[in-house]
C-alpha cells in the first residue's frame, strides 16, 4: 500500500499536483479546513469554496465543515462554479504509475468543480490507488459509465515557445488528500 | 518544383524566429521523449498499435455501423459521411435549428481539414477556438503548422502582437501573462458557447465511447458548459475494443510531448447531464474523405496507423529547417504530405513531398509503424507515373540508363572539368551550377577511374571470390576507396572481381520516382553481377547496397515485374556492406588488427542508409577502435548530412544549412578525423569542410582501415 502510494505521489508531484496523505478522514478534514482558510475561502465574492457531497463526510456532515469555514457551499451550480475560488471533489480511483486521478464525472457537478476553479481539491482513499490504466478500466467501465475523467495534475500548456504553463483552462492547483481510513466508508 | 513553393523555402530559412524554436525543440524533443518511454518496450507498444489500427482498417464499415449503434442505443446522434461538405451542412443546419449564437471548440484537426471555422464565419455564427496554440492561429489568421503545437512558429513576441491586435491592446510579451490574458478572454466564451465541437483521439466501437487527450482542459470544459456537443471523427479513430486504448494512450502523450500521460483524458460514451439537468444534445459525425478510399490501396493503407503525435515532424531535419507552413498543407511533416495527397488531392502534394530527404529518420520512432519515406516515395511514383518527368530529368535518365554513354561522359568531364579544377576539388561552378558549389567544393572525376585502376592491382589468385560493386562516385570520384577495399579483402584470401558491365545502381532514378528507368538499371546489374560465382557481392557505399539488397526487389515488386525476381533475391542474398564483410572476416579470424596501435581521436558520422536500413551502426564503430582509434561521438551521429543523392542539387538551399548543422557537430569533439561510411557522405562533408578551410580530414571507412591489418 505504502509502496504504491509512493510511486503516486512522485508521479503526481512529478507534474505539479500537490499530495497529503492523512490516517485518518478527521485528520484529512482538519487539514482541508486549514487549507481552505490559508487560501482565503470566505463568503466574499469569488472566495467561495464548492463541494461536491460524498462518502468522505458520512458522519461528519457538511454542516460541520461549513461552521469551520464559511464560504464553503455544497449547492454546486453552474454559476457558483464559475465564480469559485476551490472546487472540492471525491475521486474514485488513482493510477499509481502516471500520477493520475480517475473518476466517474458523469455527474455534472463533479465536473464543474474540477474545471472551472483556479484550485481543485480531490479527497481519494489510500486502498482506491492501482498500479495501472487496464486495473482502473476493470472497475470504471466505460461499458456502463458515460463519463470517465482522468485527471493528471493541473492544466497546463505550452503552446507559446514550447515554455510549460501551468493553469490556462482548468485548474492551476491540484491538491490531492489521500486518506488511509477511507475504505470503511467507501466498501 | 514552382518557384513561388522555392521563395516560401527561402522566405522560412531567413525567419530566425522559424528555425532557432523549431531548432531548440528537435533538441529538447529527442531527450524528453527518450525519458518518456524509460521502462516501456516501445518495439511491442507499436506492434500492438500497428495491430489494433491495422485490423481495424479492414473492417471500417462494420466498426462504424457497430460505434453508430452504441453511440445511439446511449443517446447520442451518429452521422456518418464521406463528404465535407456534408459535414459542414450538417452542423450548420443543426446550429440554425438551434438557435446557437456562438460555438467553443476545442482543437480538432478533422475540422482543419474541411475549414469548418470558415464556414460558420460565412453563417455568421461566432466561433472561437479554444486550445491555445489555435486560438493564436485563428486570431493571425493562419493556419496550424504543426499538429500537436499549432503556433510552434510563432514568438511570445509575435503572440502578444496578434493579442494586442486582435483582442486588446497593450500585450506585452511575457509567456504566463499571455496565458492568463487568454484564460481571461476565453472563460466567458466558454460560459456563453451553445454548442462545443471537439474532435476525438480514439473512437471505440464496442462502446461507443470516445477518448479525448488534452493538457489545457478546454475539451472538458467543451464538453461540459454548452448545450449542444458536437465531435467530428475521422473514421481512422475507430478502434475495435476498449482494451485497445492503452497502446495508444501510452504512446500518444510519449511520442507527442514526452509526458508519460496529458493532464486529461475524457472517455465520453453517450450523453451526460447538461449544467441544468436537461440531458446534452450530442452528434458525433463520422467522417471518411477518403479513408476508406486508402484502405483498398495496399501500400496506403498503412497511413491510417497514424496515432497523429508528431514524431516524424519533430525529428526530421528538414521539418526544423522550414517548419510547417512550407512542409505540408492542414497536415503537416512527413506524414502530413500522404494526408495531403489523399484528403486533397496527389496534385496538393506535388511540392512539399520533394521536401523529404529519405534520411529514414522518422522510420525507428512512428508509434504506427508506417514507413513514411517509403509512402513519400510512393507518391513521387505515382506523380511521374500521372504527370511524366520533366525534360531535363528524362535526359539525365537516357544518358544513366546507357552505361557506355554515360561511363564516357564521366570520362569526358575529367577533362571538361580543368578549368574548374583545383586540386581534388571543384569549388566553383558558373551560372546555374554556382548553387551546387556555393556551400561545398565538389570532388574532382578521377583522371583514372576505378574500373581501370583494378586492372592494375596484381591480385593473387584465390580459390574464394567477392564481386566489387563500385557505384558512380567510387568508381569516378574515389577510385582510392575501391584499391583500399581490395587491398583489405585480398588480406583476407579473397580474390574481389570488378564486373565491367556494372552501372548506376537505379538509386537517383528511383528516389526521383522514375521506377522504370530505375529498373532497367536493377536488369542490367543483376545479370553483371551474378556472372561470377562468389560468395559476397559487397559495396562500399550503402545507398548502393540498399539498392542491390532491397530496392531492386521493390522496384520490380512495384511495377509488377515477375521474371526478373529469383535473380533479383539470389543478388540479394548475396549483398553486404563493406563494414559487415569486414566485421566478419575480422571475427572470423581471417583478417587480424596490428597491435599495439594508438591512432588518435576520430568521430564517426552513420549514413542514413547505414544505419536505418542496414542497420550497421557497431560494426564499423567496432573495427575502428580495434584498429586503435579512440571514438569521440559527435551529436545528432546519425542525423542526415544533407546529401541525399541528388537532393542536394535540388534543394542546395536546405542541404546546406543541414551540412553546416553536421559540420559543427564534427568540429564540436575536437576529433581531427571524421570516418563513415558513405562516398555520398563524404562528397558532401569533405566538401563542406574544403570551403570551411578547415583541417579535419574526412575518410571512408574502407582508407582509414586500409592499413591497419596485419
Amino acid at each position: 500500500m505504502t509502496a504504491t502510494f509512493e510511486a503516486f505521489q512522485t508521479r503526481a508531484a512529478a507534474v505539479s499536483a500537490e499530495v497529503h496523505r492523512f490516517a485518518t478522514r478527521h485528520e484529512g478534514l482538519a487539514f482541508i479546513e486549514c487549507f481552505l482558510r490559508e487560501v482565503g475561502v470566505s463568503e466574499a465574492p469569488g472566495s467561495g469554496a464548492l463541494w461536491v457531497d460524498g462518502s468522505f463526510l458520512e458522519g461528519i456532515g457538511s454542516a460541520h465543515v461549513t461552521s469551520q469555514v464559511p464560504g464553503v457551499s455544497f449547492e454546486v451550480t453552474r454559476e457558483a462554479a464559475a465564480v469559485a475560488k476551490v472546487g472540492i471533489s471525491q475521486l474514485d480511483w488513482a493510477i499509481a504509475g502516471t500520477g493520475t486521478l480517475v473518476q466517474d464525472a458523469t455527474a455534472v457537478e463533479k465536473r464543474l468543480v474540477s474545471t472551472l476553479p483556479p484550485i481543485h481539491l480531490a479527497v481519494l482513499g489510500t486502498e482506491r490507488i492501482l498500479a495501472d490504466f487496464n486495473s482502473v478500466l476493470q472497475r470504471l467501465q466505460p461499458e456502463q459509465i458515460n463519463y470517465i475523467a482522468f485527471i493528471t495534475g493541473p492544466s497546463r500548456t505550452a503552446d507559446i515557445e514550447r515554455v510549460l504553463t501551468i493553469g490556462v483552462h482548468g485548474p492551476e492547483r491540484l491538491i490531492v488528500v489521500v486518506v488511509d481510513d477511507f475504505e470503511k466508508v467507501t466498501a | 518544383m514552382t518557384t513561388e513553393f522555392k521563395d516560401s523555402i527561402e522566405t522560412a530559412l531567413h525567419n530566425p524566429n522559424l528555425t532557432g524554436a523549431l531548432g531548440r525543440f528537435s533538441e529538447a524533443y529527442r531527450i524528453s521523449r527518450a525519458k518518456a518511454y524509460e521502462g516501456i518496450d516501445f518495439e511491442a507498444v507499436r506492434d500492438r498499435i500497428a495491430e489494433v489500427k491495422g485490423k481495424a482498417s479492414s473492417r471500417f464499415e462494420e466498426l462504424a455501423e457497430q460505434f453508430k449503434a452504441n453511440a445511439e442505443r446511449r443517446g447520442a446522434k451518429v452521422f456518418r459521411t464521406s463528404d465535407p461538405a456534408e459535414v459542414k451542412r450538417y452542423i450548420l443546419d443543426l446550429a440554425k435549428a438551434q438557435n446557437v449564437q456562438s460555438v467553443v471548440k476545442s482543437k480538432s484537426m478533422a475540422s482543419e481539414e474541411i475549414h469548418l471555422n470558415k464556414a460558420f464565419e460565412q453563417a455568421g455564427i461566432q466561433v472561437d477556438e479554444t486550445d491555445l496554440g489555435e486560438w493564436i492561429i485563428q486570431l493571425a489568421h493562419q493556419t496550424p503548422s504543426h499538429m500537436v503545437m499549432p503556433a510552434i512558429h510563432m514568438t511570445k513576441e509575435e503572440v502578444a502582437e496578434v493579442f494586442s491586435q486582435e483582442v486588446e491592446a497593450g500585450q506585452a510579451p511575457d509567456i504566463p501573462k499571455l496565458v492568463k490574458f487568454a484564460r481571461g478572454k476565453l472563460r466567458p466564451k466558454f460560459l456563453a458557447a451553445d454548442m462545443g465541437i471537439t474532435g476525438a483521439n480514439i473512437a471505440v466501437a464496442e462502446t461507443g465511447s470516445l477518448v479525448i487527450i488534452t493538457n489545457e482542459g478546454n475539451a472538458r470544459l467543451v464538453t461540459t458548459l454548452p448545450r449542444i456537443h458536437v465531435a467530428i471523427v475521422g473514421i481512422e479513430k475507430l478502434v475495435a475494443q476498449v482494451a485497445d486504448i492503452d497502446p495508444i494512450l501510452t504512446a500518444l502523450p510519449r511520442s507527442a510531448t514526452g509526458q508519460l500521460l496529458t493532464s486529461y483524458v475524457s472517455m465520453l460514451s453517450g450523453q451526460v447531464p447538461n449544467t441544468d439537468g436537461s440531458p446534452k444534445d450530442l452528434h458525433i459525425i463520422l467522417m471518411d474523405n477518403h479513408r476508406s478510399d486508402m484502405v483498398k490501396d495496399p501500400k496506403f493503407k498503412e497511413a491510417l496507423q497514424c496515432i497523429r503525435c508528431a514524431t516524424c515532424l519533430n525529428v526530421c531535419p528538414v521539418f526544423r529547417l522550414v517548419g510547417g507552413h512550407v512542409f505540408g498543407k492542414t497536415y503537416t511533416g512527413g506524414i502530413g504530405t500522404i494526408l495531403t495527397a489523399w484528403f486533397d488531392e496527389l496534385k496538393k502534394s506535388e511540392d512539399i513531398q520533394g521536401l523529404c530527404i529519405q534520411c529514414g529518420s522518422c522510420v525507428p520512432v512512428c508509434p504506427g509503424k508506417i514507413d513514411i519515406p517509403g509512402l513519400i516515395l510512393e507518391l513521387r511514383r505515382r506523380l511521374v507515373v500521372e504527370q511524366g518527368q520533366s525534360l531535363a530529368m528524362k535526359a539525365i535518365f537516357g544518358v544513366v540508363n546507357n552505361r557506355r554513354l554515360f561511363h564516357s561522359m564521366l570520362r569526358m568531364a575529367a577533362v571538361t572539368q580543368k578549368p574548374f579544377k583545383q586540386g581534388r576539388f571543384i569549388r566553383h561552378l558558373p551560372l546555374f551550377l554556382s548553387d551546387m558549389t556555393d556551400f561545398r567544393s565538389l570532388p574532382a572525376i578521377a583522371p583514372e577511374p576505378f574500373r581501370d585502376k583494378i586492372k592494375a592491382i596484381a591480385q593473387p589468385k584465390q580459390a574464394e571470390k567477392v564481386v566489387f560493386y563500385a557505384g558512380c562516385l567510387i568508381d569516378f570520384a574515389y577510385p582510392e576507396t575501391g584499391t583500399a577495399l581490395v587491398k583489405i579483402l585480398n588480406k583476407a584470401g579473397i580474390e574481389v572481381v570488378f564486373p565491367e558491365d556494372q552501372t548506376c545502381c537505379g538509386a537517383p532514378a528511383r528516389y526521383s520516382g522514375a521506377y522504370e528507368v530505375a529498373a532497367q538499371n536493377a536488369r542490367d546489374n543483376i545479370k553483371a553481377l551474378l556472372e561470377t560465382d562468389a560468395t559476397y557481392v559487397v559495396s562500399a557505399c550503402p545507398t548502393c547496397t540498399v539498392a542491390l539488397k532491397h530496392d531492386f526487389l521493390d522496384t520490380f515488386k512495384t511495377l509488377g515485374i515477375t521474371d526478373a525476381m529469383g535473380e533479383a533475391q539470389r543478388l540479394s542474398d548475396r549483398t553486404i556492406d563493406f563494414s559487415s564483410l569486414v566485421k566478419k572476416l575480422v571475427d572470423e579470424g581471417r583478417l587480424t588488427f596490428k597491435e599495439g596501435q594508438h591512432l588518435g581521436k576520430i568521430t564517426y558520422h552513420d549514413s542514413c542508409h547505414l544505419k536505418r536500413t542496414l542497420k550497421a551502426t557497431d560494426e564499423p564503430r567496432e573495427l575502428l577502435q580495434k584498429a586503435g582509434h579512440e571514438l569521440a561521438e559527435m551529436y545528432e551521429c546519425d542525423t542526415c548530412c544533407g546529401m541525399a543523392g541528388s537532393y542536394s542539387l535540388k534543394l542546395p538551399e536546405i542541404s546546406a544549412p543541414i551540412l553546416e548543422r553536421k559540420l559543427k557537430n564534427i568540429k564540436d569533439t575536437g576529433a581531427d578525423k571524421v570516418v563513415m561510411d558513405c562516398p555520398g557522405c563524404v562528397m558532401q562533408i569533405r566538401g563542406g569542410l574544403d570551403k570551411d578551410g578547415s583541417p579535419i580530414q574526412v575518410e571512408h571507412t574502407a582508407e582509414r582501415l586500409e592499413d591497419r591489418f596485419e
